[in-house]
């Protein structure tokens, strides 16, 4: 019929017209969610009638019948609402919107199959958009229409599911989707790929600016680019050899490294193309669940790798949905719990060191921790006695257990207790960490952490058993080194699985080399143990590893298929010096070795150990000047050594660049009331924490690490310090730590007393990277 | 140290490229006839369809993977594509002794694969009639991976497929080494 079935495959100007009509479609959607609210704004109701006015014209040219009926009587609906000569009311806003499904349906069958005949039949559709053309559907029989909807939405539900297919034409960049047939498999980049379109909706002279590039060629050349930053490394190894001083290599070291950054921003597009489907998500949900909801987004122009942003966008959806479900109430129980009428969901995108936070908040009726704990004791997950001695934060750690829901009616789109697991095992897979905090009442609000890129990473290499293998730095949490008497004294066996006192909280330990099925090495014969502190599903454990090798970006690549079912692998890279190494995933490591399902247990073990051990205090001990001054090593995240020179200066305040971010500094001689010395050498710094915000306090010398009963004196008190004990037999300062931080213009919250403040600390230093 | 100072690239032998370079149909003689690159393992002669063998590496480091199926035996970098090395043996039930000093790299269905291999042997280009399938004798295993037979002078070629070598590695038909993989 159509120039296309002849060939049996799609011509240029048919597929042209496909991708622009499917951007033209998601830029409906959002308009058509705006227009409701603001029914009467002749500009969105201009661009809609223009919108779909285009594709009637060229579904015409085109000769798709089907597409062109629906798309007409749609248009002349459209004309009248412009002209206003109707108002557009619920009824008219839902019969366009399954108007957009319809076509996305039939623009998916097109693609598919090179005709609209897709077996649907739209007269149903037709007729009501016929009858939405008279005027009196908004007159007085206004709520008949308007209450009649709500049926038609659910009818539209059927159709809705089928949509799927169509959702891998819609979004453009989506390339696992399923495989489009017709040569090339062109893939377009959507516009919005390059920062100059970055203008949102009205981006009509920006198209004159960028190029449709397709997705698999970005992907080349993101994996030639890799392999010349290897190259690159392996040259700089000889660069002693080079003639000139290698300063030919420096220059193309230079160049390679602004061709990587470059490369990687054609692969980046804004947060926007996940927030653009958010309106008419929420919208379609608000009516099913007869809520009313308003939704704010921020952010949208912050950018992320577009595999990371394909692989939030399910966990994203769904967590819209729950919090639309059963997070925010019902306009009746929102007005009697003295709340405004309508829920506000809010989701909000932007940077943080390296990483980028995607945040949703809504201010419904929060989690209820004690239904979760019941619900997780009735479930079997959890003891009635492990619950009482868990935090409260652990409690609600649970909901990203499998087979815990709190909804109490199961509805079709959520309530069967799985979806939240699912969530937090999709953002893991991409190095990324999931939190959820919720007052009860107030709302909940849900954190999620992502890597900005999944081509190249931070890894910390390790040996074991003469390889090196990678873990992402995003699952490390702490490396420890045991010598001597503390491995004999600090590493114990329970029921035969080792443990590890840190900081008075039980660590199970796992041996890599036995993980990876080589016969272990027995404790005795190691002089030392290196072990890298790991958080997998939200539960820390310890690695032993042969040594610690250093930290190195790396370029992940796929493993072959035949070693896709080994879950102790996320992957393989090529190190510097050209030699393979695999990537460890360290949920795969922890699952068989029970070490998360064990959580509990570990953390009712360490809740005792920790109240026996509460006496006992970790400090750093530091040197200023001649004065000794303790820190409590549950709020160190690091001690470094910085060159004075890298300090940098703003305003009163010094900070300096640390991992991409900047680190404010305080002086603990000024916290003391002494003069600091002058700024050069190099400079030891202990990098605090308290949650995300970070301090850097510089003292002259880093002495040791203490692990003493601590009787306080209040002798030495003032401003900075908390009093005097004797540590190691000589007397030190405790040093009050949010006092500290103030110099450098952070502001930490205060411990009750450093005792507790320890517990606390080192509960947060874990929780940091989850924050 | 790099891998591509040992290529032997088998695609420059004038014969292959003679065969190759063929149009479609120029003669339906020449089309009978199949190159066959040879390797030994152990006392056995293997044949490899040329157009399916990319290249032939000095046998070099490779990393290896633990947990991994017993014919896997590491992975190996080629110009930046990670390949995986696999051991024949175990799978024509051949004894897992002897030197391995040769790379064969094949590409099998949408995969690269090295096969690791004893010795390189000659191309050569058996005539058709002398093809005959695999014998009933032959131990079923071997039968997966292997099309059919050739009778060269004093030695049988055994036609090897790379992409059913492919198939026999995937998970779901391998049991693991490690019974934690199951968990």
């Amino acid at each position: 019929m159509s120039v296309n079935e002849r060939d049996g495959s799609l011509d240029e100007v048919v597929r042209e017209f496909l991708i622009e009509s499917s951007e033209n479609l998601d830029q409906l959607d959002r308009d058509l969610v705006s227009l409701e609210r603001d029914p009467t704004s002749r500009e969105l109701l201009g661009s809609i009638f223009r919108a779909v006015h285009t594709i009637k014209g060229t579904t015409g040219f085109l000769g798709f019948p089907r597409l062109e009926q629906v798309a007409h009587r749609a248009e002349n609906l459209l004309s009248k609402l412009r002209d206003g000569a109707l108002q557009l009311d619920s009824a008219r806003t839902t019969a366009l919107l399954e108007v957009i499904d319809t076509i996305r349906a039939l623009l998916a069958h097109i693609e598919a199959n090179g005709n609209d005949e897709n077996g649907r039949d739209h007269t149903e559709l037709l007729a009501k958009l016929t009858a939405l053309q008279e005027p009196q559907a908004t007159g007085p029989e206004r709520k008949g229409p308007g209450l009649s909807a709500e049926p038609e939405l659910k009818a539209a539900q059927g159709p809705k599911a089928k949509r799927a297919p169509a959702g891998a034409e819609k979004e453009p960049m989506s390339v696992p989707g399923p495989p489009a047939p017709g040569p090339g498999h062109a893939v377009p980049a959507d516009q919005h790929n390059t920062p100059t379109a970055n203008l949102g909706s009205s981006s009509v002279p920006a198209a004159e600016r960028t190029v449709r590039v397709d997705v698999d060629l970005l992907d080349t050349l993101m994996r030639q680019v890799g392999e010349l930053v290897l190259a690159r490394n392996q040259l700089i190894s000889h660069a002693g050899e080079l003639a000139d001083g290698g300063r030919t290599l420096q220059r193309l070291s230079l160049i390679v490294s602004e061709l990587q950054e470059d490369v990687m921003k054609t692969r980046m597009q804004p947060v926007e193309q996940l927030w653009a489907k958010l309106p008419r998500v929420v919208r379609d949900l608000a009516t099913q669940f007869s809520k009313e909801v308003t939704l704010a987004l921020e952010g949208g122009e912050t950018e992320l790798d577009r595999s990371v942003l394909e692989a939030v966008k399910g966990p994203f959806t769904h967590l819209v949905r729950n919090a639309i479900d059963h997070g925010i109430e019902t306009p009746a129980q929102r007005l009697a719990a003295g709340k405004p009428k309508a829920g506000r969901l809010s989701l909000s995108a932007f940077h943080q060191g390296g990483q980028v936070i995607l945040e949703m908040s809504d201010d419904g009726a929060g989690v209820d921790a004690q239904r979760v704990g019941a619900k997780a004791v009735q479930a079997g997950l959890v003891s009635a006695e492990q619950l009482a001695k868990m935090s409260p934060r652990e409690v609600l750690d649970l909901v990203f257990e499998p087979g815990i829901s709190t909804a109490e009616q199961v509805s079709n789109v959520s309530g069967r207790g799985v979806g939240m697991d699912v969530v937090r095992t999709n953002i893991e897979r991409i190095g990324g960490t999931v939190d959820l905090s919720s007052t009860p009442g107030a709302g909940t609000t849900v954190r999620v952490k992502i890597p900005l890129t999944l081509a190249i990473i931070p890894a910390l290499l390790i040996a074991c058993r003469g390889s090196s293998y990678a873990v992402p730095q995003a699952a490390v949490q702490e490396l420890v080194r045991l010598e001597g008497r503390a491995l004999a004294s600090q590493v114990e066996r329970v029921d035969g699985a080792l443990v590890y006192r840190l900081r008075g909280r039980l660590l199970p330990l796992l041996c890599l080399d036995e993980v990876l099925g080589y016969a272990p090495v027995p404790f005795n014969e190691r002089e030392s143990l290196d072990i890298v502190v790991v958080l997998a599903d939200g539960v820390p454990f310890g690695v032993v590893v042969d040594a610690v090798e250093g930290t190195q970006e790396i370029v992940v690549k796929p493993l072959a298929r035949h070693l896709k079912g080994v879950p102790a692998y996320a992957g393989a890279t090529i190190l510097g010096d050209g030699s393979v190494a695999l990537i460890l995933d360290v949920a795969g490591i922890a699952g068989p070795a029970g070490v998360t399902q064990g959580r509990a247990g570990a953390a009712q073990d360490g809740g005792g150990l920790t109240e026996a051990s509460a006496q006992s205090e970790a400090l750093l001990i530091l040197r200023v000047d001649d004065r000794r001054l303790a820190v409590p090593l549950g709020q160190v995240a690091r001690l470094e050594e910085l060159d004075a020179r890298q300090v940098e200066h703003a305003g009163t305040r010094r900070a300096v660049q640390y991992r991409g971010d900047l680190l404010p500094l305080a002086w603990a001689a000024e916290v003391l009331g002494l003069a600091s010395g002058p700024l050069d050498g190099r400079l030891p710094v202990v990098v605090c924490t308290d949650g995300a915000k970070s301090v850097g306090l510089v003292a002259d010398e880093i002495l040791d690490v203490v692990d003493e009963v601590v009787h306080m004196s209040e002798v030495g008190a003032a401003p900075g310090v908390l009093g005097t004990a004797v540590l190691q037999g000589f007397a030190t300062d405790l040093l009050d730590l949010p006092v500290a931080a103030q110099y450098a213009g952070v502001p930490f919250r205060r411990a009750l007393d450093l005792a507790s403040g320890t517990a606390v600390g080192a509960e947060e230093e874990v929780g940091a990277n989850a924050r | 140290m790099p891998a591509e100072t040992n290529t032997a690239r088998l695609g420059q032998r004038p014969g292959a490229l003679d065969l190759k370079g063929t149009a479609p149909g120029a003669s339906a003689r020449h089309l009978e006839v199949t190159q066959y690159c040879t390797f030994r393992l152990h006392d056995i002669v293997i044949g490899i369809d040329v157009c399916k063998v990319q290249e032939v590496l000095k046998h070099d480091r490779m990393t290896p993977v633990p947990l991994s199926p017993p014919e896997v035996v590491g992975l190996i970098n080629l110009r930046g594509q990670i390949v995986t090395a696999v051991d024949l043996r175990p799978q024509l039930g051949l004894p897992a002794t002897g030197e391995l000093t040769a790379s064969v790299v094949v590409r099998a269905g949408d995969e690269t694969v090295s096969l690791l291999v004893q010795e390189v042997g000659d191309v050569v280009e058996p005539s058709p009639l002398d093809f005959e399938p695999v014998p009933a004798a032959v131990p079923a295993r071997v039968r997966d991976v292997v099309t059919g037979t050739f009778k060269l002078e004093g030695v049988l070629l055994l036609v090897l497929d790379p992409d059913r070598v492919a198939a026999r590695l995937d998970p779901s038909n391998v049991s693991m080494r490690s019974n934690r993989n199951v968990a």
